[in-house]
Formats: C-alpha cells, structure tokens, sequence
C-alpha cells in the first residue's frame, strides 16, 4: 500500500527514456543520445541504460552502487559478448472505442543472423506478452520460462493507469524479456523473434489461438502414474515450496511494516502543526519551536518516500518470484508426466502382452524426451538459482540502502537543528 | 557542542557553580546559591516502597511511600559521606505541601506535582497507579518537584516546606496548625472575580491567555504521542521496530535451505533482530521528554492561578471602592436632601413619610462611620493588589526565564536523542546491507 496519491498517466505524446547507443553500432542512431554509462548524473532523466538494455535508477544516490551490482549480472556469461539487447520503455495511453489500454515500446539490438535486422522498435501491449509467455510454455515445455507481473487488477482498487502501477508493470516486463534474451535456448525461439521484430503481432496471434489449441495438447499426457520423482528434481520440488512459503512470510512482513508505516507517519505528520501553533505564541522559543517543526515535516516526508519506495520496488519483485515458481513447479510436474509416460510405456513393451504395446522406437522417443527435459531442466536450474541468488543479493541490499537513506536524511535534518537551538544560549553566554 | 544531552529530568543543572554564575540571577533561576536552600542541603527521592495499613475508615489499602533523603552540602564535599537523614512520605503529603504551598504564597507559580493518574501513557505502562514503571517515574518526578522549590527564591525559606524534609511525625498536624485552609479562596468567589473584574492588568490577562495556549499546545502533543488506551504515535514506532524482528527468523529459516546464500542472510536476520530491539530504549528516552513536556503542562496550571488571584485581589478592590463611592454618594444625597441615585432607603422614606431629624443625623454618623472604615479598606486593598502584582510579576519573570531554559534544553535532548536513533538505525542497516552483499 503506498501512501502517495497515484498520479494518472497521460495520453500519447509522452517522452521518457532514450537509448544509450549500442556498443556494437557503428553510428547513433537518429532518436538515441551516448551519456557516460558509469556517469548517472550525466543524464538528467530517469531510466539510463547498460550495455545489456537494462534501465538504470538514477533517481537515488545509491544508484551507481545498484549500477555496479547490475554490470557484475552479466558473469554468467562470462566470455561470451551479447548479442541480443531489449528494453521496454515508453508507456503509452491508447483510448479506442471499445477499450483504454497501455502500450510499451519494445527496443531491439542485435546482430544475430535470425533477425533480419539489427534493430527493432516495436509497440507491445500487455496481452501481447502473455501471447508471448504460453507459446513459449509450449514451444519450450521443458524450461523454464520467467514470469510476468500479475494479469488481472481489481478495478476500483488498483488504477491500472497509474504512473506508479504502469512503472512498476514495465519494470517487471523489461526484466521477463531480458531474462528471455538471456537464455541460450529460449532467446532463440521463434515467437520471441516474432514478438520482437513483427510490425503486427494481432495476424499471428489470430493463428496462434487455434495452435495454440492443438499444441497444447501434445504434452497433456493424461493419466500416467510416476513411480517417484528422482532425488534430484524431488529436491528441487521440496526447495521450491519452502523457498514459496519463506516468500509469502516476507511478502506479508513487508506489507506490514508499510502498514505501521504508514500509520506512523499520519501521527508524525500531526506534531508539525502543534510545534508551529506553539511557536506563534512563544517569544524566545519561536525559533527552535519552529526549526522543530520543519524537522519533523523533513522526516515526514522521508518516510513517506521509504513507504512508497518499498511498495513499487520491494514487493511487485516478490511476488514476481512467487509467480515465477509456481510456473516452476508446473514445469517439474510435466517433466514428471514425460518420465511417467516413458515408464509406462516400457513396462508395457517389457511385458507384452498384448498387440496394443507400442512399437520400440516409441519407447525410445519418450526416453529421448526424458533425458531431453531433464538435461534442459537441470541447466535452467542452475542458472536459474544463480539469478535468484543476484536478484535478491539486489532486492534486499537495495532495501537496505533505502532505509539507510531515510536515517541519512531525518539524521542531517536534527542535526542542522542542533545549533538552532543552541544560538541564544551561545548568544548570551558571551554578552556574560 | 551537544553534550548537554546527558542532563537528568531533573533539568537543574548541576549544582557545582562559580560564584560568578550565582551572581547573575537571571541566569540560573532554577538554583540560586544566594538564597536557596539547595545551597545548604543535598535532597533526593531516593526509593520507593509498598506499605499496607489501615486508612481512615478502618480500611485495608495499599499504598506507595517514597524516601526522602537529605544531607548538609558541607559534609558530602568533605568526602566524609555521611549517611543522610531521611524519611518517608506519601503522594498525598506531597499534595498537602503543594496546597500549604498554593495558599501561603499565591503570588508564585508553585511548582507542580508529577501527575495522580496516568493519563498521557504509552500503553506498555500501565496506568495502574502500582506498576513499577509508573512509581519509578513518580519518584523521578517528586523529586524534581522537591528541587524546584528547595530552589525557589521564596519557597525555599518556608518552615513548613523544611520540616516536611526533615520531620517525619507531626508534620501533618503543623500544617493543619498553620489554619491555611481556612485562607484558601473558594472556587465560587474565583470564578466571580474572574467574569466580574473590571480593570485587571494587562500583563496577567495575557500572561493567563498564554497559560491557556500553553496547556493546549502541549496537551496535543501529549495526546498525537499516546492517550489511554489509543495506540498512536509511540505504538505505531513500536510496531515497525518489531516486525523487523520477523525478518530476523524468516531469514533464518530460509537460510537452512540455502547454499552459499545462507550465511549472508543469517547473519542479516541477526541485525534485524538488534533493529526491533532498539525499540524500547528510544521509547524510554520518548518518554523522558513527555515527561518534561508534563511538567509545564501542570506549570500552565500555576501560572494561571497567579493570575486568577490577582484577578481576585484586583475584584475586591474594586468592590470596596465600589461600596465606598457609593456610601459616599448616599452621604451626599442625604446631606442634600437630593435624591440622585436610586436607593431603596430612599423609596421607602418617600412611601412611608420622611425621617425626623433625629434619625438623619443617626444615619449620617453611620454613614460617616462606614465611609472611614471604607476609606481603610479601599487603602488596605490597594495596597494588597499593588503588593501583589509586583510580587507576582517578579516570580512570573523568573518563571518564564526558566521555562525558555528548561524547554530549550529539553527540545535540544530531544533532537539528540533523535540524532542518536538515525545513527543506529543508519548503523544497523548498513551491517545488514554487508551481509546482504555477501550472499
């Protein structure tokens, strides 16, 4: 719950963050300036960017630190240069006839040779993602594909067209399709091309809704029952529901703490006024009575900031990583399904009875699928768990530095107090 | 610099000052080592103990008695320390002193008690009158009480206020002795002064008006903190400290199923749990400045009083001028035969037939008579009002030096103790930001 009044977005026309220029092109392109990326104070606007696309939040002092903590992300691929950049950046309002909704530009650079070109702006909007997250479900079964923000917001509870809720939803959109580039398998994916580089992505979403029907299918293996899962992805499952619970203990901290915030800072916000009163009819204490009072509107306002920085970075990340093991857990079950299949079906031909039993080389295409999946699984796995451990080395160290700020900031406030206060005595000790 | 900070609630000041200090008055109002008894005399609130007995109606009751110490100055800076004398006493003599106190000297702004019942409390202390966190503040506060006036230029010389400190038996019965009940003014004759009087000085009417200003303001400050049993402001903090302790143990258990983020997080979780302890300490501190707020929130009280007692002095003059003009005027009209002003005598005189001669002269004697009397009185009475407001305005002088002071210093701890929590809180979370580094 933020405590700030949600500012509505406005309509087309608004301008926000230019790409810093490609380290691999040879020219800038028309729209984009160069700012010093290890320079955040260069760029008056928000929202620079890395060599990798991700958008930088200047708009903190600890910014060039969370910089630094973002350029060390790229260690896991140590070695290999990207090839593959994108951003989402550029909401937009779009009010039609039948419907209001946001659109985000959507920025490629890259110079593999499955893009026709090496660069693409195009305009997505959110239901254009989630088109994007299902084919790759099912064109990828087998991985492990991030999450998206939350789909559905209670209306009359949320304003969709916030600034704070559209910022938050394209921060959490940027992060999926750059977790998607990353991938070595699933960066290569044919409808993540699409999604980028097509002017118009309504023809193919047409035709995806009936394969989308017809693929899904194909991996619906019903009714096969699994010995048990091996130790390995067993693990996996167990690590996945305590990791799920510690979340929601957090996530629910978190909301509490923003809570007795808040409150705290409706009660602190009542002490201004009174000092103020109190000074108007206070001769010698009119000063240090007023100086008070401006203090404790500094510190107001500090908290306000810390309560409202905690509900637009902090939680939407938790939740995203809540999402992104439940599509986890989905993922182990299918395995599970493949490999149940498989020793169905090897049993059958094992003992065969009948003339139903499949064919040989159908047990072999599921053993193929088994070890396919697992193989891939274990490796998502692995770097899955290297960019959890990132991400929240950055959500809590950023959370951290939050509220080391908000002390930094009621701390210059008193102390540039002190001496207010102290003036008169000083004053007439030396008139002694 | 800020060092001042380390002062007590007491807010006297220490005792050990130069001769050059002392001189200056004004300066330290709150002890004057000229006049003062504090001068001669160490004195403390030292314990307090529970003490069962039987009260005036033959009932069992529990109650809290306080021990008082006092020692002469001379032999503690001899360094022989010797045990000092005391003895114990409870709120309800305390209230007793102040009364004697109020009455004896009203031109003064006696200082006032700590309060009878807990009303502006956080809710971690109770408002039972035998909670220890309660009694411990009470001693705190009749102590300070006890200072003040062993500081005042006036309080200080009183027999009264000296064998409260030293004698334990029969002190109850000097005071009744001393008849200053029978002094105190009644409420209905303060209140008539106040909406009757005519031409109080300008000076107490806007000295009463800042009184009333002064209880409100600090009223509300008091309340937006904590009242009863309304959780606000002090129990809105205590709750954001201590959810942070939650983070401590989800961190922990989380950390069981981790590899090479474990450590980092554990340890983390450990400096959560230092965060949501930090709590109670500044509560503690929170609670000091309320309790220096209170006290010139009772202080309004005073100031006010002196103000409606000059109200009330000033009323009675005007009373008795008012009677002697008016025995003048009946003298007047029946010197003169005239009838100027309506009088019931007169209407009376009209409807049954006038007076003999006789009885005109006898009314004219008493009428003589009164008005010299009512010459004594009016002088009397002006002479008492003028007494009273040099006096009162002196010793108000003197107040407000030492509210300025005491409320600068208090605010000047505040924003110390202010200062102290961001530099812990900033400490705190930086160590959990290292160890947040390191997962």
């Amino acid at each position: 719950m933020s405590a700030g009044t949600p500012r509505s977005l406005a309509s087309s026309g608004q301008k926000s963050i230019q790409d810093i220029c490609h380290p691999l092109s040879a020219e800038e392109s028309a729209l984009s300036r160069s700012p010093d990326v290890l320079n955040p104070s260069g760029a008056g606007e928000k929202d620079l960017s890395l060599p990798n696309g991700t958008p930088v939040d200047t708009s903190s002092p600890a910014s060039s630190s969370s910089l630094l903590n973002r350029l060390q992300l790229d260690d896991d691929l140590d070695g290999e240069t990207r090839d593959l950049f994108v951003t989402v950046d550029d909401p937009k309002k779009h009010v039609s006839t039948m419907e209001t909704y946001i659109t985000y530009r959507v920025c490629t650079k890259t110079t593999r040779t499955e893009f026709d070109l090496p660069e693409y702006s195009v305009r997505r909007r959110y239901q254009d993602f989630d088109w994007l997250r299902n084919k790759l479900e099912e064109s990828q079964p087998t991985h492990l594909i991030p999450p998206l923000p939350e789909k559905f917001v209670m209306k009359g509870v949320v304003d969709r067209f916030s600034e704070e809720f559209v910022e938050t939803r394209r921060k959490a959109l940027d992060k999926f399709l750059k977790r998607v580039a990353d991938h070595p398998v699933l960066s290569f994916n044919e409808h993540f091309n699409a999604f980028l580089s097509a002017k118009d992505l309504n023809k193919r979403q047409g035709l995806a809704l009936l394969t989308k029907m017809g693929e899904s299918v194909k991996y619906v293996t019903g009714g096969y029952k699994l010995r048990g899962r091996p130790i390995e992805f067993a693990a996996m499952g167990d690590y996945l529901d305590v990791f799920t619970q510690k979340l929601g203990t957090i996530d629910r901290i978190a909301q509490r703490i923003i809570k007795e915030q808040s409150e705290f800072l409706m009660e602190l916000r009542e002490y201004g006024p009174v000092y103020s009163s109190w000074s108007s009819f206070e001769e010698e204490l009119h000063d240090p009575l007023e100086g008070v009072a401006g203090c404790v509107s500094n510190c107001s306002s500090a908290l306000d900031e810390l309560t409202e920085d905690m509900s637009e970075d902090f939680l939407p990340v938790l939740r995203e990583y809540v999402l992104y093991i439940e599509s986890m857990k989905n993922v182990l079950k299918k395995r599970d399904q493949v490999q149940a299949e498989y020793e169905t079906k090897l049993e059958a031909v094992v003992f065969r009875e009948d003339k139903k039993t499949p064919v040989p080389t159908d047990v072999e295409k599921c053993q193929d699928r088994v070890e396919c999946f697992n193989a891939d699984l274990k490796a998502d796995w692995d770097r899955w768990q290297n960019n959890k451990r990132q991400d929240f080395r950055q959500l809590l160290t950023g959370m951290a530095d939050k509220n080391i700020q908000y002390y930094e900031k009621c701390l210059a406030a008193w102390e540039s107090l002190i001496p207010l206060l102290q003036d008169k005595q000083e004053a007439r000790g030396e008139t002694n | 610099m800020a060092d001042s900070g380390s002062e007590d609630i007491a807010v006297i000041g220490n005792t050990d000052l130069t001769p050059s200090e002392s001189e200056n008055n004004l300066k330290n109002t709150m002890v004057e080592k000229g006049t003062s008894l504090l001068k001669r005399m160490e004195i403390s609130v030292a314990e307090a103990e529970k003490r069962t007995g039987k009260n005036a109606v033959n009932m069992q009751e529990t109650y809290t008695v306080y021990l008082i110490e006092t020692r002469p100055v001379d032999a503690a800076s001899e360094g022989t320390n010797p045990v000092p004398d005391s003895l114990w006493r409870r709120y309800s003599e305390f209230e007793l002193l102040r009364n004697y106190l109020l009455v004896t000297y009203p031109f003064v702004v006696v200082p006032p008690l700590p309060e009878k019942r807990a009303e502006f409390v956080w809710h971690k202390l109770s408002a039972d009158n035998m909670d220890p966190d309660f009694v411990e503040r009470r001693r705190v506060g009749l102590e300070n009480f006890l200072l003040r006036v062993a500081s005042h230029p006036v309080l200080s010389s009183d027999k009264i206020f000296y064998s409260f400190l030293t004698e334990e038996n029969g002190w109850k019965e000097t005071v009744f002795e001393t008849g200053f009940q029978a002094k105190a003014d009644s409420r209905l004759k303060a209140l008539n002064a106040t909406f009757r009087v005519k031409n109080p000085d300008k000076r107490f009417a806007e000295m009463k008006h800042y009184g009333d200003e002064l209880q409100s303001v600090i009223s509300q400050l008091l309340r937006v903190r904590a009242v009863g049993e309304n959780k606000r402001a002090a129990d809105r903090l205590y709750g954001v400290y201590k959810v942070h302790g939650n983070y401590g143990r989800v961190f922990s258990e989380w950390s069981a199923i981790e590899k090479e983020m474990g450590d980092g997080l554990q340890s983390a979780g450990h400096h959560m749990d230092a965060y949501a302890a930090s709590v109670d300490d500044i509560l503690e501190e929170e609670e000091h400045y309320a309790d220096q707020l209170k006290e010139y929130l009772f202080y309004a009280d005073a100031l006010r009083a002196v103000c409606r007692k000059h109200e009330l002095t000033q009323y009675e003059l005007e009373m008795a001028a008012q009677d002697l003009t008016s025995k003048k005027q009946q003298r007047e009209e029946l010197a003169t035969g005239t009838v100027r002003t309506f009088s019931l005598k007169g209407m009376t005189s009209k409807l049954f037939g006038q007076e003999t001669p006789e009885q005109r002269e006898a009314k004219l004697k008493m009428l003589e008579t009164q008005i010299e009397e009512g010459e004594e009185l009016v002088k009397e009475r002006n002479e008492e009002c003028d007494e009273f407001v040099k006096s009162a305005w002196v010793d108000i002088e003197r107040f407000k030096e030492q509210k300025d002071h005491d409320l600068r210093e208090a605010l000047i701890s505040y924003a110390i103790m202010q200062i102290s929590m961001c530099k812990k809180g900033i400490q705190v979370w930086n160590n959990a930001k290292e160890c947040f580094s390191k997962m």
